[in-house]
């Protein structure tokens, strides 16, 4: 019985799969086909062994499960004859991997077939080897393995080697056994043997560095030799492919050649001489002379420095580029890419090309050769290659846009060497390709509008006129809507003209015109429209004779469907209309963003934890758009903020806001008193509207109540700690939202006192350190709704008779805990208990339910000027903290 | 410089994918262990991604951490996974040179061949590479043991 004469029935479930139209009938023709094949095996049936395999791996193939045939595959390699053997290889090699168990058994075989007298199925053992071998087989067949490497066929030799190769991979500890081995096949003549000796010599120097000492020393001079004949040879029908004589063999020397050149100036000296002859002989018309030539760059841009060679290889890869095959010019892309690294002004004398290559046909090319100019650009060169890119953006194609724009603003904000060149290259791109802007990075560009004051007049009228041109990219109307709002009077009277600029003449109307259009595009998403109305109020106060106009358009949304909007209108008509007296310190322009905070948080990986207090808008960019942190990172910022006295509570609030609407659920809270309540208010509109309350309204609606009323009725009653750590969005979106009228908000600012307090869990004090001299209680409290955190107050206690100065508490917890401590209330403690310090701190317990706090403590102080420290441990906090 | 040591580390086929133009898989051999599952959603991956190119665009496509060359011969294409380092241009070669042992063997080969003498086209892969490098390009020493055994049935 033949297993090879095409048995029928395997081409009859072939034909059967194939005849399938649908999955489903797919599946059932294989199903049935294993079901046969699992019969079969089971009644032991010899004959079809082999045909079984056959359709086994034809199902494999296809991607169904074929483990029981596993076994099958051994049963083939143990019998005698070379069909069945050659079969049984196969299949061990396709339905079998190294990880299993199977393998084991397969090892005897194998060891049996190495050593056979028929060189075929030496050979068969030997591919399979190489194909699956572990690390056991490995050290079990490697004296066999190695004995073959001197086989007298070199068909056998040229397998002993990759077998090798695989072996010293597996077990790199052998290498040194097949050192001498590798190196003799080196001067081969048989291509197979050579292919394979040169590729076991180059992993034998990867995986040991005295190989490649050893490889180095004495085998350079023959590779260099081998690589020299090769190149000269005369035509050879049988290695032949398109002229070059086995340039597969040209392509493991060349590499080979790399690894020894690397990192030794003698090695590479004496390849310096066939490198330039392969770089400068191949012909290029064909693409196997082309990846010859390739390689050879490869070689010559790792080896050590010779700069001749290296400018004429990076010429290559330029000639590369203005290759009519464009697999040519995608690999010379690659390879500028990684010389950057090696030779970065070499790679320079092509940016021309590179850049020709950004409008390739071929959209792979395009964003190789686009990678490669970003890499290229630096100081010197930014503005020049700027210009070309913005250029191409005005045609380039729909789908490369998005890469393409992102790509020139990250070059624009890296580069920019003057604010005014950043925002006319911001701008063009914004007409351009406005909507393909992300948000951060519009963010970026009206934080540096917002510090350029001396641009403000220059920018807003840029914006007016680009807006009258490209009203159909939204970023663009976002922007601009912004900065009229900011800036409209400077836009009217023409203020901090440039020398290069043309006046324009714009009434008051023409600008709310502008607004109302932004307003009521179809185009606009609910952020623009949000901005538009923010602007409008502002304007509103700006031109006071427009301001019935701005009211009758803001009043149109007060039945708007977004809540967000019709909220916001209300409460504008209402501040418009009644409260004209408070209206212009309500809408000041914004102060100044503060870029470094900005673009400290937008790399930090923390991107809430570094609020400062003296940047107060950061969060308007930020806040807006960023993924939230955790509850634990707010209630960082709230601990590392409360210390710091703030001269403008609004901008904590506005702060803390633009934070929680994007947090929309999570945590609030008003505590400073606001001086200027109002200007919270508007800094907060401008703010928050974009994204929360579109989800969320019920909060949003909330978190109004406080901001706008943070005091008036709780300063009276509560510290501001207690603020801190009792609010909670989500409790008072239950406990208020509906029940505080918008209108209530703004008319009077009568006090609406929220019931927060009820929503606090208190615990028993405990004296957490007492000693002759000190007494320390602990308070505690929690928020509901987040049990992991306590806010502890702590309380010390001078129990001697002098007193303390320089007090300084200082506490560690384990690492399943967080701590914050705010300062102290004060660092001096009066006499004989006369008064008290008392500090504030906040513990998350990341175990919380399975362990209890734990605390180590130290506190330094002074008497009459003596350093005295006491330290203790903390271990009786209630259970349940 | 310690950046061109990492892409000598990482040589070698992957992977060689048969797959006609409805995207079913006429040929697999892997050279690294993937389960089947991992197998099939590669596979689908890579088919969506190279059939949906057209004939202007470039053979080389990245895919996860592999770099596909690809060609295609009438309605079969040939996918070949790579590590980042391989020489895109050499593997392009090699497609064509299987294309032309094929070729030798079935005479004008087409998809049913391979279909039908499976094993057979496996024997001739696992003639030229081994372990996921060329061992041999010659087309007469890598077809001289298949028509060997053709001889022997």
């Amino acid at each position: 019985m033949n297993p090879f004469s095409s048995p029928t029935r395997l081409r009859d479930m072939i034909r059967a799969i194939r005849a399938c139209k649908t999955a489903a009938e797919e599946r059932a023709v294989v199903r049935k086909e294993c079901a046969a094949i699992r019969a079969s095996i089971n009644e032991n049936d010899q004959d079809y062994m082999h045909r079984n395999l056959a359709k086994l791996m034809f199902i494999h193939m296809l991607g169904y499960p074929t483990h029981f045939g596993q076994m099958e595959c051994l049963k083939l390699i143990a019998s005698p004859g070379f069909p069945e053997k050659r079969m049984g290889y196969l299949g061990l090699m396709l339905l079998l991997d190294e990880r299993q168990e199977v393998l084991m058994l397969v090892t005897n075989s194998l060891k049996q077939d190495l050593n056979h007298t028929n060189q075929y199925i030496v050979g068969l053992a030997l591919c399979a080897l190489g194909n699956i071998c572990s690390a056991e087989m490995a050290r079990d067949l490697a004296p066999e393995v190695e004995r073959l490497l001197y086989f007298r066929d070199p068909n056998i030799r040229k397998k002993a080697a990759l077998c090798s190769a695989r072996i010293i991979k597996k077990v790199p500890d052998l290498a040194e056994n097949f050192v001498n081995p590798a190196t003799a096949l080196l001067r081969e003549k048989h291509h197979g043997v050579l292919i394979t000796g040169v590729q076991l010599c180059t992993d034998l120097c990867k995986v040991s560095s005295e190989a490649l000492e050893h490889v180095r020393k004495k085998c350079t001079e023959g590779v260099v030799k081998t690589l020299k004949d090769l190149a000269n040879s005369p035509y050879s029908p049988e290695y032949d492919v398109s002229g070059f004589t086995d340039p597969f063999l040209h392509i493991r020397l060349l590499r080979l050649l790399r690894v020894l050149g690397e990192g030794d100036a003698d090695a590479s000296d004496s390849m310096n001489d066939i490198l330039a002859q392969v770089a400068t002989k191949i012909e290029t018309n064909k693409t196997i002379g082309n990846s010859i030539l390739y390689e050879c760059v490869q070689t010559i841009m790792s080896v050590e420095d010779n700069g001749g060679l290296r400018v004429l290889a990076i010429n290559i890869l330029g000639r590369f580029l203005l290759h009519r095959d464009n697999n040519i010019r995608y690999v010379g892309l690659n390879m500028l890419m990684k010389a950057v690294t090696a030779d970065a002004q070499a790679v320079q004398r092509h940016r021309a090309t590179i850049l020709e290559r950004i409008k390739d046909s071929d959209a792979s090319i395009r964003k190789r050769a686009l990678e490669l100019v970003c890499i290229l650009v630096n100081e010197t060169n930014v503005k020049a290659l700027t210009k070309e890119l913005v250029d191409y953006l005005k045609v380039s194609d729909p789908d490369f846009r998005e890469d393409l724009t992102s790509k020139i603003c990250s070059i624009v904000s890296k580069f920019s060497p003057e604010k005014i060149w950043y925002i006319d290259q911001m701008l063009k791109v914004l007409s351009e390709a406005g909507n393909f802007v992300k948000d951060e990075i519009w963010h970026a560009l009206i934080v540096v509008i917002s510090n350029a004051s001396e641009l403000h007049g220059y920018t807003v009228r840029a914006l007016y006129k680009a807006l009258q041109m490209s009203a159909e990219q939204e970023t663009l109307v976002r922007i601009a809507v912004w900065c009229i709002g900011e800036y409209g009077d400077i836009l009217i009277s023409n203020a901090g003209m440039l020398d290069t600029e043309n006046p324009v003449t714009v009434t008051e109307l023409d600008v709310v015109d502008v607004i109302e259009i932004a307003l009521k595009g179809h185009a606009s998403d609910h952020t623009t429209k949000a901005i538009a109305l923010v602007a409008l109020l502002k304007l509103s106060a700006r031109f006071p004779s427009c301001s019935e106009k701005i009211r009758d358009i803001i009043i149109q949304y007060k039945g708007n469907l977004v809540l967000e909007l019709q909220q916001r209108s209300i409460e504008f008509n209402l501040i418009i209309a009644k409260h004209p007296n408070i209206r212009h310190t309500l809408v000041e322009r914004m102060p100044a963003l503060d870029e470094v905070t900005f673009i400290a948080r937008r790399a930090g990986s923390l991107p809430d934890a570094v609020l400062t207090p003296t940047g107060p808008s950061v969060g308007l960019i930020n806040g807006v758009a960023r993924p939230v942190g955790p509850i634990v990172d707010l209630l960082e910022i709230n601990s590392d903020d409360a210390p710091v006295p703030s001269s403008s509570g609004g901008d904590f609030l506005q702060d803390l806001l633009s934070v929680d609407l994007s947090l929309a659920s999570k945590q609030s809270d008003a505590r400073e008193p606001s001086k200027n309540g109002t200007d919270v208010l508007l800094d907060l509109l401008s703010v928050g509207s974009p994204s929360a309350p579109i989800e969320l309204p019920a909060q949003s609606n909330s978190s109004m109540v406080n901001i706008l009323f943070p005091k008036a009725s709780k300063k009276a009653t509560h510290s501001p700690l207690d603020d801190l750590s009792s609010l909670s969005l989500s409790s008072k979106a239950t406990s208020n939202a509906g029940a505080a009228p918008t209108m209530d908000l703004l008319d009077g600012f009568a006090p609406s006192p929220p019931t927060e307090e009820n929503n606090e869990l208190v615990y028993p004090s405990i004296t957490a350190f007492e000693s002759s001299s000190l007494r320390l209680v602990f308070n505690f409290s929690k928020q509901a709704g987040n049990p992991q955190t306590t806010n502890i107050q702590a309380t010390f206690t001078n129990l001697a008779s002098n007193v303390y100065t320089d007090f300084v508490f200082q506490a560690a917890v384990p690492k399943f805990l967080q701590l914050h401590l705010d300062p102290a209330s004060g660092n001096t403690l009066p006499a004989s208990g006369n008064g008290s310090i008392t500090q504030n701190m906040k513990v998350t317990n990341s175990q919380h339910g399975k362990k209890s706090l734990v605390m180590r403590i130290k506190i330094a102080y002074k008497i009459n000027g003596k350093d005295t420290h006491e330290e203790g441990h903390i271990n009786n906090f209630p259970r349940d903290l | 410089m310690h950046k061109l040591q990492c892409w000598i580390d990482k040589m070698g086929i992957r992977f060689v994918l048969m797959v006609n133009k409805q995207g079913q898989t006429r040929l697999a051999q892997y050279y690294e262990y993937l389960t089947l599952e991992e197998r099939r959603t590669l596979e689908g991956e890579i088919v969506r991604k190279c059939l949906a190119r057209n004939e202007h665009k470039c053979s080389f496509v990245e895919h996860r951490n592999y770099k596909i060359v690809y060609r295609r011969y009438a309605s079969l294409f040939f996918l070949v996974g790579v590590d980042d380092g391989e020489n895109e241009l050499a593997i392009l070669e090699f497609i064509h040179l299987l294309v032309e042992t094929m070729d030798r063997h079935f005479g004008n080969v087409c998809e049913l061949d391979i279909m039908f003498h499976l094993e057979k086209v496996h024997f001739m892969l696992e003639e030229m590479v081994v372990n996921g490098c060329i061992v041999e390009t010659s087309k007469a020493n890598i077809l001289t043991p298949v028509q060997l055994l053709d001889k022997a049935s």
